[in-house]
C-alpha cells in the first residue's frame, strides 16, 4: 500500500512541458551514473516515470536498461511493477500504459496512476523478457528491497544478492549495512561485501573478506575459496600471495567444520521427523499385532483412509465453511480417527475374527482386504494423487541455520505424535479398557476366565489400532502425496518397526521407530537414500538373527505350543 | 529307480498326467501347424508364449507349495528367486544382442545410455550360455541356502519369517531399481533378440521354449512328488503340523527346512529363467512384495499340500488375471482380494478340498 501512495506523490510532481522531457531525462541519467543515488528530485521523478514506461518497450535491451535504471534509483515505488514483470503479471496496453494484474488475473490497475482499469476494453500484450532480463530484474528488485522497511523483505533481498555477482552494488550494500539494525540481515550484508572483497585488488581488503567468510561463511563460498587454492597446468598456484592462500584454506576448513555440525543437526531433526512418522504408522500395528498376534496387511490402507478422510474434510470446508478453511485440519483429527476405526472394526468383525490362531491365513486375508480397499479408493477418488493443502499455520518453515529449513508441518507432526503416544499410553495404562486390553494381550484364556469379554476387547483394540493409523494418515497428508498406494509405501517400514521394537509395549515401538528414523537419515548422506534403506533392512534382518524372540517379546500365547 | 518313480502315482494318476502332457506337447503344436488359421481349432502363435508364461507360474506355484503347503513356511519373498533366475537369463540375452542395440555398441543399451565405458565384473561370463545356465541353477539356491540357514537357525517362523522374506524382496527391489546397480534400473532388461542364435521372434523358437518349459515342469513335478512322498516329505509334513514334536523326536528340523527351502528356490529360479525369454522382459517390479504374495494365492486356490492343486491354481488365477485385465481391469483387484478372503475363510483347502468333499476316497490328503 505504501508503495502505491509514494507513486501518487511523484505523479503530482509531474508538471514540466513535454519539450524539456528529453533533455531532463538525459541529464538525470548522467547525474544518476555519477552519484549512484540522488536525493529525490523533480528530475528523477520524471526520469523514474519514463524508465518505468520503458518496461513496456518492445526492445529487450531497452527493457534491460530500464530495469537496471530503476534498480539503481533505489526508489521502492518501482517494486510492484518490477515484481509484476517477474511474475508475468505485467501487461502493456496499446497506448503503452503498464497494467499490473492482480493474483487472480481478473483485475488490473495502471502501474503509474494506480487506477483500476477495465481489462476487457484493452488490447493487452505481454512484455518480451528472457533470462538475461530476468537476471537483471532479480538484482534490481533485490536492490530496491534492500531499502525496504520490512526486515523480512531486506533479508530475502540480501540473500538474493548473495546468490549472484553483484559488483557495482557495493556502495548500496555498504549504505544499507550502516543503517541495518537486524543482526541476521547484517550478517548477510557482510557476506555480500566479503564476496565482493575477495576480488578486490587491495590485499588488506581481501584478507578481511576471508576473515569474515571464515567466521560466518557457508558452503556457497567453498567454490570461490577453492578457486583461490587452484593451480594452473604448470603446477603453480593461481593465487600468488601465500598469506591469502593460507587464510583461504583456513576459511574452508572452518566452513566445513561448521557445515558438518549443521548437517548433523539437520540429520537429527529429519531422523526425528521420519521416526515420528514411522511411529504413527506403526503404533496401531503394534497394538493389534501385540493383542492378536496377527499381521494386519491392510494396516497401510488404514493410513490411506485417514489421509483421504482429511482430504474429504478439507473439501467440505472449502465448500461450506471457506471462512474457517485453515482449521479443517483440526476438525479432521477426530474424523480421520473415527472413519479408520470404524472400518477397522468392520474388518475385525467380518473377517479377522474368524481367523484367530491362524496367523498366516490372516496375513493373506488382510492382504486381500487391502487390495479391495485400494481399488475402492481408486474408483471413488481416481488413480491420481489428490491434493491436500497445508493450512497457513503449517505452510513454510523456520530456517534455523543456513541451509537447514525445518518445515512447520514436520515440527507439528512431531508434536502431534507426542500427543498421540501420550493419549494411547494413558488409554492403555489408566483406563479399565486399557487394563482389559493388557490382560487379553498377556493371557487370553485367563482374561476370559476372569470375565473379560475378549471379543469386545479385540474389537475395541482393533478399532483403536486402526484409528491411530488413521491419525498417521492425517499427518502424512501434510508432508507427502495422498494417493491410493500411500499405505503400501509405509507397510514394510511399519512391519520393520514392529519387528524391531517388539509388541505390546509402546516404549518398544517408540524406540524402534525413532531408531529406524535416525539410522535411515544418518545413512542417507553416506550411502544415498535407496542404499541407506537397503542397509537398514539388511541390518534389521541381521539383528533378528541375533535376537529373534527377545525383540518380539513373545510370551505365553504366541510361543510355539 | 524307475520302479520307485512309477509308484509315485496310481495308474490312473499317471494316465491323466501323460494325457495332459500329450495334449500340451503334441496336440496343441499340431493344431498350430496343420490346422488352417481360419479354423476354430487353430491355436495361434501367441498362445504358446502365453501358455509358456502360465507354465512358468505353475512351476513357481509348485515351488511355493513345497515350502508352504508341505512344510508350513510361508515365504513372501519367492519373487526374489524368480527374478534371480530371470535376471541371469536376461543378462545372457542382453549379451547376445551384440551390436544390434539402438546404440550399435557392444555394451547393453542402458549402459551406453548411462555412459558406462566397460562391462561391470558381474556381467562377465554371461556371454556364454553354459555359464548362465550354471548361475541359474546355483545362484537362487545358494542365496536361499544362506538366507535360510540364518533364518531357520534363529528359529524364525510363522509370520515373522513371512515378513522377513518380504523385507528381503523389498530391499532387493529397491536395489535393482537403482541404475547404479547395473541391471538396467527401472526398465530392467528387455529388447532381446535371440537365444542360442535362434531369433526370439520366430514362432518355432517360441514353441521350442514352450516345449522345454513343459518338460522342465513335468520333471520338476515328478521330483517334487518324489520328495514329498519320501520319508523326508513326511518329516516335512510333520514339521508343518507340530515342529516342536518333530524336534523332540530327535530330528534336526533345520536340515529338513533348509533342504526344502533351497529346493524351492532352485525351482523358482529355473521358472524365472524360462519366463524371461518367453515374456521378453525382466524388471525389478517382479520383486514387488505384492507379486510374491500373489504366488501364495495360486497355491491356496488349488489347495495347499497337493502338488497338482498348485499347478491348477496357478493356471486358474493367471487365466482369470489375463481375462480380467482385458475385460474389466477395474475389477481385477476386487476379484483377487475377494479370492484371498473367501479362500482363507471358507476354503482353506482350496479347489482340491472342494472336490475331495464329494469323493470320500481322496480326502486323506491335504493339511488339516
Amino acid at each position: 500500500m505504501t508503495t502505491t501512495s509514494t507513486l501518487y506523490k511523484y505523479q503530482k510532481l509531474k508538471i514540466e512541458p513535454k519539450s524539456r522531457k528529453r533533455f531532463i531525462r538525459f541529464f538525470g541519467f548522467f547525474l544518476l551514473l555519477a552519484a549512484g543515488l540522488l536525493p529525490l528530485s523533480l528530475v528523477e521523478a520524471n526520469d523514474f516515470e519514463s524508465a518505468l514506461k520503458d518496461l513496456g518497450n518492445k526492445s529487450r535491451s531497452k527493457i534491460k536498461i530500464a530495469v537496471k535504471l530503476l534498480g539503481d534509483m533505489g526508489n521502492p515505488a518501482a517494486l510492484p511493477a518490477l515484481e509484476a514483470l517477474r511474475n508475468k503479471r505485467l501487461q502493456i496496453s496499446e497506448g503503452g500504459a503498464l497494467i499490473i494484474l492482480d493474483e487472480s488475473g481478473d483485475q488490473g490497475h495502471d502501474a503509474l496512476s494506480g487506477k483500476q482499469v477495465d481489462l476487457n476494453s484493452l488490447e493487452l500484450r505481454k512484455p518480451r523478457i528472457n533470462n538475461s532480463v530476468r537476471r537483471v530484474l532479480s538484482v534490481a528488485i533485490g536492490k530496491l528491497q534492500l531499502t525496504s522497511d520490512d526486515s523480512d523483505v531486506r533479508l530475502a533481498a540480501a540473500k538474493e544478492l548473495l546468490k549472484r555477482p553483484s559488483s557495482g552494488l557495493v556502495v548500496l550494500v555498504e549504505n544499507a549495512l550502516a543503517k541495518e539494525s537486524d543482526d541476521e540481515v547484517r550478517e548477510i550484508f557482510l557476506l555480500v561485501l566479503a564476496k565482493e572483497g575477495l576480488n578486490s585488488d587491495d590485499k588488506k581488503k581481501r584478507l578481511q573478506s576471508l576473515k569474515t567468510i571464515k567466521e560466518i561463511g557457508n558452503n556457497d563460498f567453498k567454490t570461490d575459496l577453492e578457486a583461490l587454492l587452484g593451480k594452473d597446468e604448470k603446477g603453480e598456484f593461481l593465487e600468488k600471495d601465500p598469506t591469502i592462500r593460507k587464510s583461504a584454506s583456513q576459511a574452508i576448513s572452518s566452513i566445513e567444520r561448521r557445515q558438518f555440525f549443521i548437517n548433523q543437526a539437520a540429520n537429527l531433526f529429519y531422523g526425528l521427523s521420519l521416526g515420528s512418522i514411522l511411529l504413527l504408522a506403526a503404533l496401531g500395528l503394534a497394538i493389534t499385532f501385540g493383542l492378536m498376534g496377527v499381521i494386519n496387511m491392510a494396516h497401510g490402507e488404514m493410513l490411506m483412509i485417514g489421509a483421504y478422510s482429511t482430504f474429504v474434510v478439507q473439501n467440505l470446508f472449502k465448500e461450506y465453511l471457506p471462512g474457517f478453511f485453515d482449521w479443517y485440519l483440526v476438525a479432521a483429527i477426530p474424523i480421520a480417527f473415527t472413519v479408520s476405526a470404524i472400518i477397522g472394526i468392520i474388518l475385525e468383525r467380518s473377517v479377522i475374527r474368524h481367523l484367530y490362531g491362524r496367523p498366516l491365513e490372516t496375513l493373506l486375508a488382510t492382504w486381500g482386504i487391502s487390495l479391495i480397499l485400494i481399488q475402492s479408493v481408486r474408483l471413488v477418488f481416481g488413480v491420481q494423487n489428490v491434493e491436500v493443502a497445508n493450512p497457513y499455520y503449517l505452510a513454510g518453515g523456520v530456517e534455523v541455520m543456513n541451509g537447514v529449513v525445518l518445515p512447520y508441518s514436520r515440527i507439528a507432526i512431531i508434536i502431534f505424535v507426542v500427543f498421540v503416544v501420550i493419549s494411547v499410553w494413558t488409554l492403555l495404562q489408566k483406563t479399565s479398557l486399557g487394563l482389559q486390553v493388557r490382560a487379553v494381550t498377556q493371557n487370553r484364556g485367563m482374561a476370559s476366565c476372569m470375565g473379560i469379554s475378549t471379543h469386545k476387547v479385540d474389537m475395541y483394540t482393533f478399532g483403536l489400532g486402526s484409528g491411530v493409523a488413521g491419525l498417521g494418515g492425517l499427518a502424512l497428508s501434510q508432508i507427502g502425496n495422498v494417493g491410493p498406494e500411500l499405505g503400501q509405501l509405509y507397510i514394510v517400514d511399519s512391519f520393520m518397526v514392529v519387528v524391531l521394537g517388539g509388541v505390546g509395549k509402546i516404549a518398544g515401538t517408540v524406540v524402534g521407530a525413532l531408531g529406524l528414523g535416525f539410522v535411515n537419515k544418518f545413512l542417507e548422506p553416506i550411502a544415498g537414500a535407496v542404499l541407506g534403506k537397503i542397509i537398514v533392512l539388511v541390518l534389521i534382518i541381521a539383528l533378528i538373527q541375533k535376537r529373534p524372540q527377545g525383540l518380539f517379546a513373545l510370551k505365553g500365547r504366541m510361543a510355539d505350543n | 529307480m524307475i520302479k520307485k518313480i512309477a509308484t509315485l502315482h496310481s495308474l490312473k494318476g499317471w494316465l491323466i498326467a501323460f494325457g495332459l502332457l500329450g495334449i500340451a506337447m503334441v496336440l496343441l503344436p499340431l493344431l498350430n501347424i496343420f490346422v488352417p488359421e481360419e479354423s476354430v481349432l487353430h491355436v495361434p502363435d501367441y498362445m504358446f508364449s502365453l501358455l509358456g508364461k502360465y507354465l512358468c507360474y505353475a512351476l513357481v506355484a509348485l515351488a511355493v507349495d513345497l515350502i508352504w503347503g508341505y512344510t508350513g513356511i510361508l515365504s513372501l519373498g519367492h519373487g526374489v528367486f524368480f527374478s534371480m533366475g530371470g535376471y541371469a537369463m536376461g543378462m545372457y540375452l542382453m549379451r547376445s544382442i551384440g551390436k544390434e542395440g539402438v546404440y550399435k555398441n557392444d555394451l547393453p543399451d542402458f549402459m551406453v545410455f548411462l555412459d558406462w565405458k566397460e562391462l561391470p565384473w558381474y556381467w562377465y561370463g554371461f556371454d556364454y550360455f553354459a555359464f548362465t545356465l550354471l548361475v541359474i541353477l546355483i545362484l537362487p539356491g545358494l542365496f536361499a541356502f544362506t538366507f535360510g540357514y540364518f533364518a531357520f537357525k534363529s528359529r524364525i517362523k510363522g509370520v515373522y519369517f513371512a515378513i522377513i522374506t518380504q523385507a528381503m524382496t523389498y530391499a532387493l527391489m529397491l536395489l535393482f531399481f537403482r541404475n547404479e546397480t547395473g541391471f538396467g534400473g527401472n526398465n530392467g532388461l528387455t529388447d532381446f533378440k535371440r537365444i542360442l542364435g535362434y531369433s526370439l521372434q520366430e514362432p518355432s523358437t517360441k514353441m521350442s521354449l514352450y516345449i522345454i518349459t513343459i518338460i522342465v515342469l513335468f520333471l520338476s513335478y515328478v521330483l517334487s512328488r518324489y520328495v514329498v512322498q519320501s520319508k523326508l516329505g513326511r518329516v516335512l509334513t510333520a514339521i508343518r503340523d507340530a515342529e516342536s514334536r518333530v524336534m523332540f523326536s530327535g530330528y534336526n528340523t533345520l536340515h529338513y527346512k533348509l533342504f526344502v527351502w533351497t529346493l524351492s528356490a532352485f525351482l523358482c529360479g529355473i521358472a524365472g529363467a524360462l519366463y524371461v525369454p518367453q515374456v521378453g522382459i525382466i524388471n525389478p517390479s517382479e520383486m514387488q512384495p505384492s507379486n510374491s504374495i500373489e504366488m501364495a494365492i495360486w497355491v491356496a486356490v488349488g489347495g495347499r499340500g497337493t502338488l497338482s492343486g498348485a499347478l491348477v491354481g496357478a493356471g486358474l488365477v493367471n487365466g482369470a488375471k489375463s481375462w480380467f485385465t482385458v475385460a474389466a481391469p477395474d475389477y481385477w483387484l476386487y476379484f483377487l482380494g475377494t479370492l484371498f478372503i473367501v479362500l482363507t475363510l471358507f476354503f482353506p483347502k482350496g479347489l482340491v478340498g472342494v472336490f475331495s468333499r464329494f469323493s470320500s476316497k481322496d480326502k486323506a490328503r491335504g493339511p488339516s
